[in-house]
């Protein structure tokens, strides 16, 4: 019976938790425990929807019985299915974390709001993945979108105002773009339900408003995801933003603004071929590969490692974009699965970062000399992360490299295959600049003892990092949902 | 115990041994006991396996799928076992060498510096059993993140510098070159498994073959073949333990061993010689060769010339693979032994003058043979093997190589491996006679502390380089267990 509704209840859950966290704001460790709930919660629905998914093929639900394409429909296919987990995931490891680190970082009488915009976001993420509705698609993007200027806005550092602000202003007009796009298919085709748009667009795709749609959704959703030099939002967002929201918006705001994007590319243009028209695919490509290159050479720069990592964010995203701009299946198994696998370095690393700051109240390269000593734990897993972004086996992003590597070379794309490798080796460089100031650099004199982070925190850095790790070792499992998620993506994802 | 077994307890016990030594840290006799013990057992666990692969059997192990299609799995066949034997036999010497050095130079973060050792030989073995290309490049990875800190171990800005370059060209090289030309070969032929007479006869153009020979030679920098050696010479800031055994024997050799394999089971001998692509890279070895004993030649730094050395020698085994054909291949093989005997001794004396004598530089050494003379003699020793003179090993793989150039009519290679012979002389020879021979240089030794009171290096020392300068002359007398390993490589 409930097995029935489990996909309303992937959003309703945090959704309805958001108020009741405004109901207890006298006890802020309530709404605490109540997001480590609610992250559990909404992991284990994901789990089994991708377990039924699996098993027996989409699901459909209809909202309120209102039947697609009048009601909102949601969706849950492999791909969906499988963001749903990386999200939820993320967010179950990121809850039991954020307590010390959110104490530490944001007064006691905002804790309420930080909790409550949590679970709106994770929500709005969540809620992104499953519809199965191109306008209510937008809807969620809004609320995940809204919420986390807030959460970003809640950072100690007054930047983290002006950068929640110009985050704003990029993400409503990549919001705009969107549904100006969706409200060009309306007009088209008179349906907003995805899988209905999908039937429907092939016969008017030659039409110039079609095309216009497609290039709003494109530059939209590219706003979103920070598809270089859509991505100038991205890194005074990450480093300003608490440790905690740092972590969360980079592991899964991006990715499922990229989901989106596979939805619109292969779903509801998957027939129509369109893509050949524009060059789209062309033109993703080359701001893939510069990127790479671009926001590497940037990030090599940075003294604040938080700044580094998200520029490093905007590489790594530019991998994703790449193998999504194959449009092979081998290709689209390398973007979704680097979603996963970048979705779990990058949460690993500012997890991380967050246990250094509870520490140091800095995570300036200069700071942080003598780490390796003063916080063993913490900076290990660091380091296994980090060998992750770069690509060592056996890491996951040897995996991704691996995909990419040889989605590259069927299109007998060897220049892109020889950049791609060569990219990697600028993230060495960015990583290795961390490595030398925490173990080869002496504690500063006169510098406070500090002393490893507390378990509640180093442990869920190292679930993600012992991730990294592991998922590298069998990447078997991870590898099979995402090619046949792949598959099912390239095969028009018919209904 | 089934050879299966034996090949996984022979993977995990230098990493058990790693967890071990990282818990009694605390107690240096303790933890040292821990290394010789773990040492001790990994030697007889592989060598447990040699009568079965002598008989030529190929025990293997298949772990688990890594990627779809491609698992890690281990297979022990004769170059792989010739290369595990020697590894962990010298690692139990090289850890007697240890105690004595480390404590009598005072090393810091002991602890740290033993674990990792353990983990490098770990990986080490890994690469010499894997059983395809994708377990290969795992292993050479952790191989090469994990002897970082063994480079980087005294952390002062030389050794930053130092593990930059090492890091860096042999990641660099690995990923760009290597992971590239293992990814290309999985996709021309669908599988990484090590095969004999290998898995790219035809599937690949002539063009094709030429393009992944290069990216695996060059790929594979652990070979310092020209010009991505410099890591070499960069990581000799690491203590002379880790530049005895890891950038003499277990790295490096690790490097040429991956280019001999490489050679005989992805690309097939026959393969090779019918499409002659590997021939330019011949001129490339050749060329390291002389190039880097000329360099050799001019180093002042007894460290730094023993790098450059290694550099020039390694390129003899990356030269015999090229050639293609059986005899050099079995040159290649003797001459992975035999190098790593002799080069292990000189790092040894090496490391033996610096914890005595406090002395790096060749120019002071005069007559310091006199206060050291078990050091000196076996320098002597080892720099003869180097040259390839009887009644030592090294002779051996100059033999077999220098008939494998004849066998591919090649009389200029075989030039080139006696001009560098020549030139061993000329780098090699000086340092153990000025040793011997002339006056101590007292200028400026006086107010130096040590001047007058040199004496020998530790009793570990000792033991150590005189097991390892006896190998050299038991390996010229009892060269056949090798031999007869290498045959069956070629026999098929």
């Amino acid at each position: 019976m409930i097995e029935s509704q489990l996909p309303a209840l992937q959003v309703v859950v945090p959704l309805i938790s958001a108020p009741i966290c405004m109901l207890l704001r006298r006890v802020p460790m309530a709404t605490w425990m109540l997001a480590v709930a609610v992250s559990w919660l909404c992991l284990g629905i994901a789990l089994a929807l991708l377990t039924q998914v699996l098993a027996t093929g989409p699901i459909s639900y209809p909202l309120g019985d209102w039947a697609a394409p009048w009601g909102i429909e949601y969706r849950v296919d492999r791909i969906s299915a499988f963001v749903l987990v990386i999200v939820s995931a993320i967010g179950a490891v990121v809850a039991p974390f954020s307590r010390a680190s959110v104490l530490r970082e944001i007064s006691l009488r905002r804790v309420y709001l930080f909790f409550a915009m949590y679970h709106l976001c994770l929500a709005g993420l969540l809620g992104i993945a499953i519809t199965g509705d191109a306008f209510n698609l937008f809807v969620f993007l809004e609320i995940s979108s809204l919420s986390s200027y807030a959460l970003i806005s809640l950072g100690r550092d007054r930047r983290a105002l002006t950068a929640a602000y110009r985050y704003l202003i990029m993400g409503t007009i990549g919001a705009t773009f969107y549904v100006i796009g969706v409200g060009f298919m309306y007009m088209m085709t008179g349906t907003l339900n995805i899988a209905d748009l999908a039937n429907r667009i092939p016969q008017v795709a030659d039409t110039r408003t079609v095309q216009a749609a497609l290039a709003f959704l494109t530059v939209g959703i590219g706003l979103k995801l920070a598809l270089f030099p859509l991505h100038t939002w991205l890194p005074n967002a990450y480093t300003y933003a608490p440790s905690v929201v740092s972590a969360f918006l980079a592991a899964t705001a991006t990715k499922v603004a990229i989901y989106a994007l596979i939805r619109i590319y292969f779903t509801v243009f998957g027939a129509a071929e369109i893509s050949e028209v524009f060059l789209i695919r062309q033109a993703l490509m080359v701001l893939a590969v510069a990127a790479m290159f671009a926001a590497s050479l940037v990030a090599i720069y940075q003294n604040d490692v938080k700044r580094l990592l998200a520029y490093s964010s905007v590489a790594q995203i530019g991998y994703i974009v790449l193998g999504i701009s194959f449009a092979t299946s081998t290709g689209l198994t390398a973007g979704i699965i680097h979603l996963f696998n970048h979705a779990l370095m990058k949460c690993a690393l500012f997890l991380a970062l967050g246990c250094v700051f509870l520490r140091l109240r800095s995570v300036n390269i200069g700071s942080l000399a003598g780490l390796g000593k003063t916080m063993p734990w913490t900076t290990a897993a660091f380091v296994a992360a980090g060998l992750s972004l770069i690509g060592i086996p056996p890491t996951v992003g040897f995996v991704s490299k691996w995909y990419l590597i040889q989605a590259a070379l069927e299109k007998d794309s060897y220049l892109i295959a020889a950049l791609v490798l060569l990219s990697s080796m600028l993230a060495l460089i960015y990583i290795w600049r961390v490595v030398e100031a925490a173990y080869l650099r002496p504690v500063p004199k006169g510098q406070e003892t500090v002393r490893e982070a507390p378990l509640s925190m180093v442990v869920p850095t190292w679930i993600m990092s012992a991730a990294c790790i592991y998922f590298g070792i069998d990447a078997t499992r991870t590898l099979e949902v995402a090619r046949s998620a792949a598959s099912f993506l390239l095969s028009g994802a018919q209904p | 115990m089934s050879a299966e077994t034996t090949i996984l307890l022979a993977l995990a016990a230098p990493w058990l041994g790693a967890v071990l030594i990282a818990l009694t840290g605390y107690w240096p006799n303790l933890r040292e006991a821990v290394t010789l013990m773990t040492a001790a057992t990994t030697f007889v666990l592989v060598a447990s396996l040699y009568p079965e692969v002598a008989a030529g059997a190929r025990p293997s192990v298949s772990l688990w799928e890594m990627l779809p299609g491609l698992s890690i799995s281990f297979e022990v066949e004769p170059l792989g076992m010739l290369f595990a034997g020697i590894a962990s036999f010298l690692w139990i010497i090289t850890s007697i060498y240890s105690i004595g050095y480390m404590r009598g130079h005072h090393e810091q973060n002991q602890t740290r510096f033993y674990a990792f050792f353990a983990i490098a030989i770990a990986s080490a073995l890994g690469v010499a059993f894997a059983g395809n290309m994708l377990t290969l490049f795992v292993a050479y990875e952790i191989l090469s993140i994990c002897t970082y800190p063994l480079v980087a171990h005294h952390e002062t800005d030389e050794a930053k510098q130092g593990g930059r370059i090492y890091l860096g060209i042999l990641l660099t090289t690995s990923i760009v070159f290597q992971l590239f030309a293992i990814i290309w070969t999985w996709m021309i032929t669908g599988t990484l498994d090590f095969t004999d007479g290998g898995i790219l006869a035809g599937h690949a153009s002539p063009m094709v073959v030429a393009i992944l020979m290069a990216l695996y030679v060059y790929g594979i920098g652990k070979a310092a073949v020209m010009p991505f050696h410099r890591w070499l010479p960069a990581a000799m800031v690491a203590p002379t333990p880790v530049s005895a055994l890891l950038h003499a024997v277990a790295v490096v050799k690790a490097g040429v061993f991956s280019v001999v394999k490489v050679t005989v089971y992805i690309f097939g001998i026959d393969f090779l010689t019918e499409l002659g692509s590997s021939e330019w890279l011949q001129y490339a070895a050749a060329a390291t060769i002389i190039l880097a004993s000329l360099v050799a030649l001019t180093k002042d730094n007894l460290k730094a010339r023993l790098a450059y050395s290694t550099v020039s020698q390694l390129s003899y085994i990356v030269l015999g693979a090229m050639l293609a054909n059986a005899v050099g291949i079995v040159g290649s093989g003797m001459h992975i032994a035999m190098h790593a005997f002799g080069k292990i001794t000189l790092f040894f004396c090496a490391g033996a003058i610096l914890v005595a004598s406090h002395k790096t530089e060749i120019s002071q050494m005069r007559g310091l043979g006199r206060a050291m003379p078990i050091t000196f003699a076996a320098f002597l020793i080892g720099s003869l093997s180097m040259i390839g003179l009887p009644p030592f090993g090294g002779l051996w793989g100059k033999w077999y190589l220098s008939l494998g150039a004849l066998d591919a009519g090649k009389l200029g290679l075989v030039a080139v491996l006696m001009l560098s012979s020549v030139l061993n002389v000329a780098y090699l020879l000086p340092i153990s006679f000025r040793g011997f021979f002339s006056n101590p240089d007292t200028k400026g030794d006086g107010n130096h502390g040590h001047g007058g009171g040199i004496q020998e290096a530790p009793l570990p020392c000792l033991i150590a380089i005189s097991i390892t300068s006896i190998g050299c002359v038991v390996l010229f007398f009892f060269p056949e267990p090798i031999y007869d390993l290498l045959r069956l490589i070629v026999a098929n």
